[in-house]
């Protein structure tokens, strides 16, 4: 538990260093959220759809940066050298899902308020809004963690957001209501973790209160969970 | 030596690395078959051998991360790859493997407290660390932005860091000035004097002559396990590179000879 600390901790002054990344991941959420704001200015549509675009754009831009990082400790040698440490397969997962959660969790605020101030006005308690908008991105970069060890070059890590998130986001309810879609597509929507999430966010925008979304959280959780006992599953001390 | 616990009746020191029929096969080749060798401790012994010969193979399965491996691989008393053996054992890859975001003392920190070096005394295990490979002066800068021969220096000091007793370092020289080779050769007989066990790679023939012990691998074989003065004395050659040419031919010949 004690290197999960130490490797979240290194992986955070790694992100320091990097200031572009992260005025990235706190300034383009807003900027894409202030267009949409503007676009639909006098009319409700902000307060419809806003809380759900507050919960994905976490979600994509923690999975890229989570996939990308983790991709790069595999090329760059170093994880072949944490695994001949006594650092444990599930320290190197954990400790890099607190340090992206850590961000992911700045994020959140930043994005909440923002949306807030452009005139975002959220009918549910906005404290779970900032929860389910964590919970996203820590299932991003969860993803992310997961995904990477899919892919073998930046190319292939790059192509695992369309692969992964892109489906997940065509079911999920945003483009049509699920239960308009064909049967088997509904079906689908369900095994996404994505469509929980979208759907806490427009339960909340709608006025849900926290004993109305507690089983969507308890869904993304669980996926949270499962990602990252995928994480710790594909990594392997030993490569060929 | 005599009173060393290590030392067993016969004289010859203990081994730290034990290989008795070791084959690897990588990529559906074998690129490593019927390795018997032993490292003994408290030497730096030299793993030498042409480019694509086996080296780092090896190396991988000594310390534990090399998959497919197939024979008898003990490690200071335990399998090869053990959890136990994770802070036992310091191995440096080829390129440089540290974080080039991070500062010196950063990537230090971090590699000492993944050895198990308590915090409070992270920060003076971090110092002699870098006064080993002679780094005072670069602990706040970032690796990114320091030479390669610094790079690579700081590479071998995240494994000192931690002041394992076998250390396994894939081409620790490579790329370095002949004054940094030297200096960083005096490194290893200091730490092999201190009583760790060191196994180095190169190519360079003629960093055999610091070696205690020398093992030849081409193609995926053995082709000597000597002293430098042995194998100058049964090649006759003027100088290492030589004799090491000497010894391969000797063996092709010998792979031509059954046909």
């Amino acid at each position: 538990m004690n290197l999960t600390w130490t490797t979240a901790a290194r992986v955070l002054a790694q992100l320091r260093f990097d200031r572009r990344t992260i005025v990235l991941i706190l300034v383009l959420p807003c900027l894409l959220l202030g267009l949409i704001a503007w676009m639909f200015r006098g009319t409700p549509v902000l307060d419809q759809f806003g809380p759900m675009l507050v919960g994905l754009f976490p979600l994509i831009v923690m999975f890229l940066v989570t996939s990308v990082a983790t991709l790069r400790e595999r090329q760059s040698g170093t994880l072949e050298r944490l695994m001949t440490t006594p650092l444990g397969k599930g320290d190197f997962v954990a400790g890099y899902a607190i340090a992206f959660a850590t961000l992911a969790l700045v994020q959140a605020l930043v994005v909440v308020g923002f949306a807030t101030a452009v005139g975002m006005d959220v009918a549910g308690p906005m404290w779970l809004v900032i929860v389910v908008a964590l919970l996203d991105a820590v299932l991003g970069s969860c993803l992310g963690l997961a995904a990477s060890a899919l892919a073998r070059t930046e190319f292939q890590a790059v192509q695992m957001m369309p692969a992964i998130i892109f489906p997940q986001l065509i079911t999920c309810g945003l483009i049509m209501p699920r239960d308009q879609m064909p049967e088997l597509l509904e079906w689908l929507s369900r095994v996404f973790p994505l469509t929980y999430a979208v759907e806490a966010m427009q339960d909340l925008a709608a006025g849900a209160e926290w004993v109305d979304v507690r089983g969507a959280v308890a869904v993304i959780i669980m996926f949270i969970v499962g990602a990252v006992v995928l994480g710790v599953s594909t990594l392997r001390r030993r490569t060929p | 030596m005599m009173n060393n616990a290590s030392v067993p009746d016969g004289g010859a020191p203990a081994a730290a690395v034990r290989v008795r029929g070791l084959g690897v096969v990588r990529g559906g080749r074998e690129v490593l078959h019927g390795i018997d060798v032993d490292v003994p401790e408290r030497q730096v012994v030299g793993l030498l051998g042409p480019s694509g010969s086996g080296k780092t193979t090896l190396m991988r399965a000594i310390v534990g991360v090399q998959d497919r491996v197939t024979g008898e691989l003990t490690v200071l008393g335990e399998p090869a790859g053990s959890p136990g053996l994770r802070h036992r054992v310091g191995y440096v890859t080829q390129d440089a493997s540290v974080y080039k975001d991070l500062t010196v003392t950063q990537n230090l920190g971090y590699f000492a407290r993944l050895a198990g070096v308590p915090a409070s005394a992270t920060r003076e295990a971090v110092a002699k660390a870098v006064a080993t490979v002679d780094l005072g002066g670069h602990e706040r800068q970032r690796v990114g932005t320091l030479s390669g021969g610094e790079l690579s220096r700081v590479s071998l000091a995240a494994a000192l860091v931690g002041e394992p007793e076998l250390l396994v370092l894939d081409e620790p020289t490579v790329g370095l000035d002949p004054v940094l080779r030297r200096d960083l050769w005096d490194t290893f007989r200091r730490l092999a004097a201190g009583g760790r066990t060191l196994l180095v790679s190169s190519h360079v023939m003629d960093e055999a002559t610091r070696c205690d012990r020398l093992l030849l691998l081409r193609e995926g074989a053995l082709v000597a396990d000597t002293t430098p003065d042995e194998l100058m004395r049964t090649t006759g050659a003027p100088d290492p590179e030589r004799a090491f040419l000497a010894l391969v031919e000797r063996a092709s010949a010998g792979e031509v000879q059954p046909r």
